[in-house]
């Protein structure tokens, strides 16, 4: 094993030192007694340096950071925007900017707005749920090999650094969805009960980000093509995830089922759809599926679509047969947050003694 | 028993009673593996090049640099490694803390390690009182003990003012003064310092002495990576001496293996007038 070490070791070119002319004595065996090493560090109760702690111990360790978390997560916050003038107005306005863009693009060139009742508020949500989705993937791919000086110099669990990145998300998210509150508003939905649905939807959400962080995390912490790869798929994931079309009633899906209803349950379709019913009546009313079929309704749906039609004439769709249930939304929702966080977790922590190291 | 078979011809400071091992390496090895290393001129055709190549020869060249080292450290031991650049000196400090999983062997300590590197700030773009609150918090504090420790970890960095800035504003010192200051706020049971005292100005050195020493008082156990080896010799009552990343000589008798590492390198014999200031003085 040891002869094979050194070989391969030359034969790379890889030097242990930049040294070759002292003589290493002999080390003398009995200079270390005559217990084996690893009895005495039993007796002793002492523990491998580089064992990890059981997956249960892991979690309680992190639970104990938790302080270290949020405040990480406000701190790093704070300084995001301090190098620009306009400082902590571009949480505000990055978003707004990037709504003004894909409405400017998919509501007025593309026309995928048809079918799609109060499509600005549509759109708007869309972007704004699927941005946290984005950012938290792309901020946790990266990461492990941002935050080097630091693992490098402090010893805690290293989970606490994509969970913190995950709450940084969040924390821009509210302030995202302050600006939301106020455009929904302006675009003339009402204010309702059923908006407090989007606080459970988000919590999904955020639980969701969070154990694909850290899944994502372990990924980016290897070899950098990984993040330089995951921007293009996740920009292929938001085009298929409805956010600037309705999957359900986009009529290059229609004669498709099984498409349509894979690409609803998509988990960013999933959480998207569930706040866009939280928030906008107009959807919640327009939900295919919600009302009993009724197929003169549907028609009538199908033709005010045809003819570019606006207002409440496009809610018709709720009378047309759905893919996915609103039971089924939660479902789906919850299902995908409990699946991302159990095995983005235990495959983070596999590899938790690994991560810092040259 | 092993602790007593340890110690070598020791008219250094030899432990007077036997003390419970906080450390244990057992004939350990450690195996880099370097990306990017290699001839390649960076191009896009080369990198191609590599990818259809790879196939046969992998491009990840390894590096043997801690070969086959065992000792016993114990409580109370304030060990000075030294050796030439490239010797293995922070790589084995990176295995102790648990950071570098071995190739081969194993390292048992009685608690987490906490290590002091070369480099120099935590969190670049925040302030040093974040960062005092961060890192005291990332150890495990809880926000109370933070909130009671932060006047002290500030007033002995002596970073003065500039706590309110971000630290890429810091000079090197600053940061390492103020690293160093975090890192021994709380009681590890061991602490590693690697050459992180070295950008120090001579008043901050007189004061991490009297830290360290006061961390060894306090059972722990302290290394410290030093090219000063004054710093070495006024503060470690034990010194390692590395070579190609084996085990040259070690012991408790640490101006003799000071005085030889200097002459098989060939350096200047270290003169001891006064070896209790011995710590300010320039040397290296």
């Amino acid at each position: 094993m040891l002869a094979r070490m050194r070989e391969r070791a030359r034969d790379q070119g890889g030097p242990g030192t930049l040294t070759d002319d002292l003589a290493i004595p002999e080390v003398d065996p009995s200079a270390l007694g005559d217990e084996p090493l690893a009895e005495l560090a039993a007796r002793y109760r002492l523990r491998p340096s580089a064992a990890r702690p059981g997956v249960i111990a892991y979690a309680r360790q992190l639970w104990d950071r938790r302080h270290f978390i949020v405040g990480f997560a406000t701190a790093r916050n704070v300084a995001m925007y301090t190098e620009a003038r306009l400082g902590q107005l571009w949480q505000v306005l990055t978003p707004l900017l990037n709504a003004a863009v894909y409405y400017l693009i998919f509501g007025l060139i593309l026309g995928t707005s048809r079918g799609v009742p109060n499509f600005p508020a549509f759109l708007i949500t869309g972007i704004f749920i699927f941005n946290f989705t984005q950012r938290a993937f792309i901020t946790t791919s990266r990461v492990m090999p941002d935050s080097l000086p630091l693992i490098r110099a402090l010893p805690f669990p290293r989970g606490c650094l994509p969970v913190g990145y995950v709450l940084i998300e969040l924390e821009q998210l509210a302030m995202s969805m302050v600006v939301l509150i106020v455009i929904v508003l302006a675009t003339g939905e009402p204010l309702t009960w059923y908006w407090l649905l989007a606080i459970p939807a988000l919590a999904l959400q955020a639980v969701f980000n969070i154990g694909m962080g850290l899944f994502l995390a372990r990924l980016g912490a290897g070899a950098d093509d990984f993040s330089q790869l995951l921007p293009f798929l996740v920009r292929t994931w938001m085009y298929t995830s409805g956010v600037m079309f309705s999957i359900q009633t986009i009529k290059t899906l229609a004669g498709h089922p099984t498409l349509t209803y894979l690409l609803q349950i998509n988990p960013a379709a999933v959480y998207i759809s569930l706040v866009r019913n939280a928030i906008l009546q107009s959807q919640r009313n327009a939900w295919p599926g919600s009302k009993p079929y009724n197929a003169a309704n549907c028609a009538l749906y199908h033709s005010a679509t045809a003819a570019n039609a606006k207002g409440s004439v496009l809610e018709l769709s709720a009378y047309c047969h759905g893919t996915v249930t609103m039971t089924g939304l939660w479902l789906w929702g919850i299902g995908w947050a409990i699946m991302a966080l159990v095995i983005g977790f235990v495959f983070f922590w596999q590899a938790e003694t690994r991560y810092g190291r040259g | 028993m092993a602790e007593l078979a340890l110690g070598g011809t020791s008219p250094g400071q030899p432990p007077e009673t036997p003390r419970a091992p906080t450390v244990v390496v057992d004939d350990l090895h450690v195996v880099y593996r370097v990306y990017g290393a290699g001839g390649d001129k960076g191009t896009a055709a080369t990198a191609l090049m590599r990818v259809v190549k790879r196939q046969r020869r992998p491009s990840v060249r390894e590096v043997h640099a801690i070969r086959g080292i065992s000792f016993v450290i114990n409580h109370g031991d304030a060990v000075g490694i030294i050796g030439r650049n490239g010797s293995g000196k922070s790589t084995l400090l990176q295995a102790i803390a648990g950071l570098l999983p071995p190739e081969q062997g194993c390292v048992y300590t009685s608690g987490q390690a906490a290590l002091l590197g070369v480099n120099a700030a935590l969190l670049d773009d925040l302030t040093g009182e974040r960062n005092v609150v961060l890192g005291c918090l990332a150890m495990g504090m809880t926000p109370q003990e933070t909130k009671d420790r932060y006047q002290s970890i500030v007033d002995f960095s002596g970073v003065g003012n500039f706590i309110d800035y971000p630290m890429r504003t810091y000079s090197t010192g600053m940061a390492q003064r103020l690293r160093f200051s975090i890192a021994s706020a709380k009681n590890h049971e061991i602490l590693m310092i690697d050459e992180a005292l070295a950008t120090g100005d001579a008043n901050f050195r007189a004061k991490s002495h009297d830290r360290i020493v006061q961390l060894r008082g306090e059972a722990g156990t302290v290394f410290l990576v030093a090219h000063n080896l004054a710093e070495i010799e006024a503060s470690c009552n034990r010194v390692i001496w590395l070579e190609k990343g084996q085990i040259m000589r070690q012991g408790y008798d640490v101006p003799a293996i000071v005085d030889a590492y200097l002459e098989a390198t060939g350096g200047e014999p270290r003169k001891r007038d006064k070896p209790a200031e011995s710590a300010h003085s320039a040397d290296d």
